[in-house]
């Protein structure tokens, strides 16, 4: 791929310099063996220019080409259908494959083909099958062998893979959870895939047929659309909670093929020894609809009592910023931030948390906000929906004693 | 032990500010940092240096004032970096980049572990890590909060979303590190004096004898269409009244939405 | 102003910045209220080789001199005067040995303090005994091969923290002032105890403790030069350590200058931010000229000591004269500026005032500098009316 500019249709009026965002395209003089009218012209740093396609469009003289090289993979037209990760935890199919298996569905029909869900298990793994169907799949993929009960990189990677390579999926879809980021990522070179990361939004181009991915880049502060068009998989992990979950369609039967996966016994290196629960964990903040979090204005750890009680009040989750983390009154886990997880739920309420944009980055995408701050210049109140300018030791009780009393 | 610690010289994303009029990223004036996860990396590395004895190499694929972010490294107390700088590599995708960064390693050798960042935060896909680790065929473990090392087996306990999990890998493995693993520490005057000193040479595509089509954005199997700003998020409403009221209006108002 | 500041010395600037603004600055409200000493941030000082800027490279320093010292001084004065002591302070009690210790002292005792390993510290005042040194009765009495120090020392900065002390003791009562001498008393020898950490005014995380010494034997290896230097010794231990002092005060009256011009920028009255007044721009321009003044004043007298000149005395009184008068005056203005707010505990202008104080007290009071500087300045009318 190459670009260039035209020089002498460009005529210097620099809507290309400001449309990049690189900061690659500077306006100098024009040289004698480029002749033309203007005085000065486009000039493109090839250091800075990621071909984007940025300036493209508000060049209006057409002076600007991107030239694609025509690089078709021997076999791409044989790979067909939709997959998604039926990613499976403790033997419980998470909630993240069915908001695929939803999502998955618009793609497949968009390209008029199946879609399909891979499952790796113990034995025991078959009973979610039928579940699978019920959301949305029309076959299922299971691939199941007792090292496979829980999710383990390099077995699963060479299972997936095999499975791949001889079943030839266009697209493949996984959650972006601790799971499926690092299998994805794996997988994606195993088997020579193109894979977009934590996508928040993705569609079927109607002239190319390809997956059209757009995801969040920069913390956050620009969005990037992304395509794989020469490499088959095409790969994406999803962030969960951004697709919704379809109906349920109980009783919907679907082609169920069954695999037993080789399993080489160098992969089995690498040992889980211990699992270390977090009692302070109620409810899981990545699947969770409502989250309440607690910031440096609740002064101490045993006033996220709080917090936690409003959470239970609402059946929601309890998170944190990053300043009570650190300061030991919250374990990691409930981290919401740039440095923790990035949560998207229906209703945020964030408690004595000022706002700082590394918080924002992990929250802002959510339905909707409710900040309570005691300081009315707190950057929380840009996002929220709706704010309270007030003290939450006396906000936080009220609400949870409110929302008590109408449940009854 | 011999530690290689892959780091990446990105722009203080929290910094960037976009530009109201052409909807674009505004870059000048925002500081160029070392990843922040990478830093963690690199403080780890240090520890278990300091606790096992070895060597500690920071490498970094990117464009030549990324050299900056290697002396820093430096300071803190690393014992040599590697800069992988080709027009060549320009509009790299992870693929490129975990192909680029393996081959360097490669071309090292002889190495025990290799401690990345979670993830960069301009990029924010956590792909590179696994990536590198796919290519030279030995293990990964992400997410690392605490490693311990025992021998050629490394222990590590790994964040996840609802509990932590601990897995032994045999060395050489690919270990990606959060930010709660450590606090990095602060050069050193020393350290910075040698810093100021070292010259960094740049490693191209033909050093490293990269095969040409798995670099660059030939080499990269997703490429960009298209960039723009998400829509600016409006601010809400600020409630106003005393505080039972505020309550009672919030809860209609969420009822309202059928956010409850 | 452009100090024409080499790499070296920006770095160190640097990187005394950076570790203050990242440690010091989120402690120092507790470490005051608490008056505790803050060794968590001295760790990292030394961690970072900052503790043994003025200590030549063959002891494990950076080879550097008073102007490195001020430097680093000033930018951690800047967020918080207590921390800013405590690491001056430490030269204080290193000085002496760096000047007139022996090979074997320099060898044991400065490479600790170069690493940041041990504090050092210097005791001479005594309850009755201030601006008047040679008034000490603390006394070292030469036996065999010992000496036995018995006495108190009032008020000594990093007392019961330090692990080095430099001590002025009279060996020859006949002599008076040619009758003292200096030693090397460590932490930790028997018969030297530390009296109650006192209660202050400012400085407060900086520990300041009565050393009283009881039959204290040490051995006589740790006299320093000889019998009857101990005075000449303090002198010119503080001659170089004044300008240490003077930064201090530059860089609490920074940081001061730096509180009030961001509050004055965000406070509106009367429609306006406050800094659109005039009555408050005049103080701003006052205070930063000021500042700048004192500054100058110390980093030049720091520069002409680093560059071996012999006679710098009055210019080291004239720089810590000048720069604590500066700070007691900005951080009283500062005060002023914030108002009603600069009096409550929440703002740091409060705590600046009270660091400020002490500065113009020891080290020398301001009006014994005065002394000094009057004297010099009658000496050199003479000599310039005698041609």
């Amino acid at each position: 791929m190459s670009i260039r500019i035209i020089t002498d249709k460009c005529t210097g009026c620099t809507l290309c310099v400001k449309a990049c965002p690189f900061a690659a395209i500077s306006m100098l003089e024009r040289p004698p063996e480029a002749p033309g009218k203007s005085k000065k012209i486009a000039v493109i740093d090839l250091d800075k220019c990621t071909l984007c396609g940025a300036c493209l469009d508000p060049c209006k003289f057409d002076a600007i080409e991107i030239k694609t090289e025509k690089e078709t993979s021997t076999d791409i037209g044989h790979y067909k259908g939709v997959w998604i990760f039926a990613e499976q935890r403790e033997g419980k199919i998470q909630p993240v494959a069915y908001e695929l298996l939803g999502e998955g569905k618009k793609l497949a029909s968009d390209l008029n083909t199946d879609l399909s869900a891979v499952l790796c298990g113990g034995e025991e793994i078959e009973e979610e099958v039928d579940h699978l169907f019920a959301y949305g799949a029309d076959k299922v993929y299971l691939l199941h062998h007792d090292e496979l009960k829980d999710y383990k990189s390099l077995p699963y990677t060479r299972a997936i893979a095999e499975l791949i390579t001889k079943s030839k999926p266009e697209i493949f879809l996984l959650g972006a959870t601790t799971i499926g980021r690092d299998l994805a990522a794996r997988l994606a070179i195993r088997v020579g895939a193109g894979l977009t990361a934590d996508c928040t939004g993705l569609s079927i181009d109607p002239e190319k047929k390809i997956l059209e991915q757009t995801r969040p880049a920069f913390g956050g502060n620009i969005m990037a659309t992304i395509i794989s068009p020469n490499h088959r998989p095409q790969m994406a992990t999803v962030r969960p909670k951004v697709f919704r979950k379809p109906s349920k369609q109980e009783g919907k039967k679907g082609e169920l093929s069954k695999f037993n996966p080789a399993i080489n016994p160098e992969d089995l290196m690498v040992r889980v020894v211990e699992i270390i629960k977090d009692e302070s964990i109620k409810v899981n903040l990545a699947e969770a609809e409502i989250i309440v979090s607690g910031g440096r204005g609740l002064g101490e750890a045993k006033n996220f009592k709080l917090i936690e009680e409003l959470a239970h009040a609402l059946g929601g989750a309890v998170g944190a910023s990053r300043a009570t983390v650190d300061a030991g009154w919250i374990s990691a886990h409930h981290q919401v931030g740039q440095t923790g997880k990035t949560v998207a739920p229906k209703l945020y309420i964030a408690c004595g948390i000022s706002g700082k944009i590394q918080h924002l980055v992990g929250m802002q995408s959510s339905d909707t906000i409710v900040a309570i701050n005691k300081d009315p210049d707190a950057p929380i109140f840009k996002v929220a929906s709706y704010g309270i300018v007030g003290d939450l030791f006396e906000y936080v009780p009220l609400l949870t004693n409110k929302l008590k009393e109408l449940r009854g | 032990m011999k530690i290689i610690v892959c780091l990446k010289q990105v722009p203080e994303t929290t910094e960037v500010k976009i530009n109201p009029e052409t909807n674009t990223l505004i870059r000048e004036g925002v500081p160029s940092i070392v990843n922040p996860f990478d830093e963690n990396a690199v403080e780890a590395a240090l520890q278990l240096r300091e606790k096992h004895g070895g060597k500690v190499t920071v490498i970094s694929m990117g464009p030549p004032q990324a050299a900056e972010a290697l002396k820093t490294t430096i300071a803190m107390g690393a014992d040599e970096v590697i800069l992988i700088s080709d027009r060549a590599f320009a509009g790299s995708d992870t693929w490129a980049t975990s192909y680029t960064l393996a081959q360097t390693i490669r071309k090292i050798g002889n190495y025990d572990l290799i401690l990345c960042g979670k993830q960069a935060i301009d990029g924010d896909t956590a792909q590179v890590g696994p990536g590198i680790a796919e290519w030279l065929g030995i293990p990964q473990v992400t997410f690392g909060v605490k490693i311990d090392i025992d021998g050629s087996q490394a222990k590590v306990e790994r964040l996840l979303e609802e509990v932590n999990e601990v897995v032994e890998t045999p060395l050489p493995a690919v270990i990606t590190v959060v930010k709660q693993i450590n606090e990095p520490r602060l050069p050193s005057l020393k350290g910075m004096m040698k810093a100021k000193k070292v010259e960094i040479k740049a490693l191209r595509a033909e050093d490293i004898e990269a095969d040409l089509k798995n670099i660059g954005l030939n080499g990269s199997p997703t490429q960009v269409i298209k960039i723009f700003t998400p829509p600016p998020k409006t601010s809400g409403e600020i409630l106003n009244g005393v505080p039972h009221e505020n309550v009672e209006k919030l809860i209609a108002k969420l009822k309202e939405r059928k956010t409850i | 102003m452009d100090y024409l500041l080499t790499e070296e010395q920006k770095m160190v600037k640097d990187l005394a910045r950076k570790i203050t603004e990242e440690k010091v600055l989120p402690a120092r409200a507790e470490l005051d209220e608490k008056g505790e000493f803050p060794w968590e941030i001295m760790r990292t000082f030394a961690e970072a080789d900052l503790c043994g800027l003025y200590l030549p490279e063959e002891y494990g320093g950076f080879g550097g001199g008073v102007l490195e010292f001020c430097l680093a001084v000033e930018e951690i004065s800047r967020v918080c005067g207590g921390v800013g002591v405590t690491f001056a302070a430490s030269a204080l009690g290193a000085v002496p040995i760096l000047l007139f210790g022996s090979p074997e002292q320099k060898k044991k005792y400065l490479p600790p303090i170069a690493s940041g390993k041990k504090l050092a510290a210097f005791g001479l005042t005594e309850a009755d005994a201030g601006s008047d040194a040679t008034a000490i009765v603390t006394i070292a009495k030469r036996e065999g091969d010992y000496y036995i120090l018995n006495g108190t020392k009032q008020w000594i900065t990093n007392g019961g923290e330090a692990e080095t002390y430099t001590i002025i003791a009279m060996t020859d009562k006949s002599r008076g002032a040619r009758g003292a001498s200096a030693f090397i008393v460590e932490k930790g020898t028997p018969g030297f105890t530390f009296g109650k950490k006192e209660n202050k005014m400012g400085i407060r995380c900086s520990a300041t403790r009565e050393l009283v010494f009881q039959d204290c034997k040490i051995p006589k290896e740790n006299l320093i030069s000889r019998e009857g230097m101990g005075l000449i010794i303090f002198v010119k231990t503080l001659d170089m350590t004044r300008p240490g002092i003077g930064a201090q005060a530059v860089g609490i009256a920074q940081g001061a200058l730096e509180e009030a011009t961001s509050y004055a920028r965000q406070r509106n009255q009367f429609g306006k931010p406050i800094i659109s007044f005039q009555a408050i721009q005049h103080m701003l321009a006052d205070m930063a000229t000021q500042v700048e003044a004192a500054r100058a004043l110390v980093y030049a007298t720091a520069r002409e000591i680093d560059s071996g000149k012999k006679d710098f005395t009055i210019d080291s009184s004239m720089s810590k004269l000048f720069a604590s008068d500066v700070a007691m005056k900005v951080t009283t203005d500062a005060v002023q500026i914030l108002g009603g707010y600069g009096y409550m505990k929440e703002y740091p202008t409060e705590k600046m005032m009270r660091d400020a104080k002490i500065t113009q007290i020891y080290e020398g009071t301001n009006q014994i500098q005065r002394n000094e500087i009057a004297l010099k300045v009658i000496k050199e009318s003479a000599r310039f009316k005698k041609k």
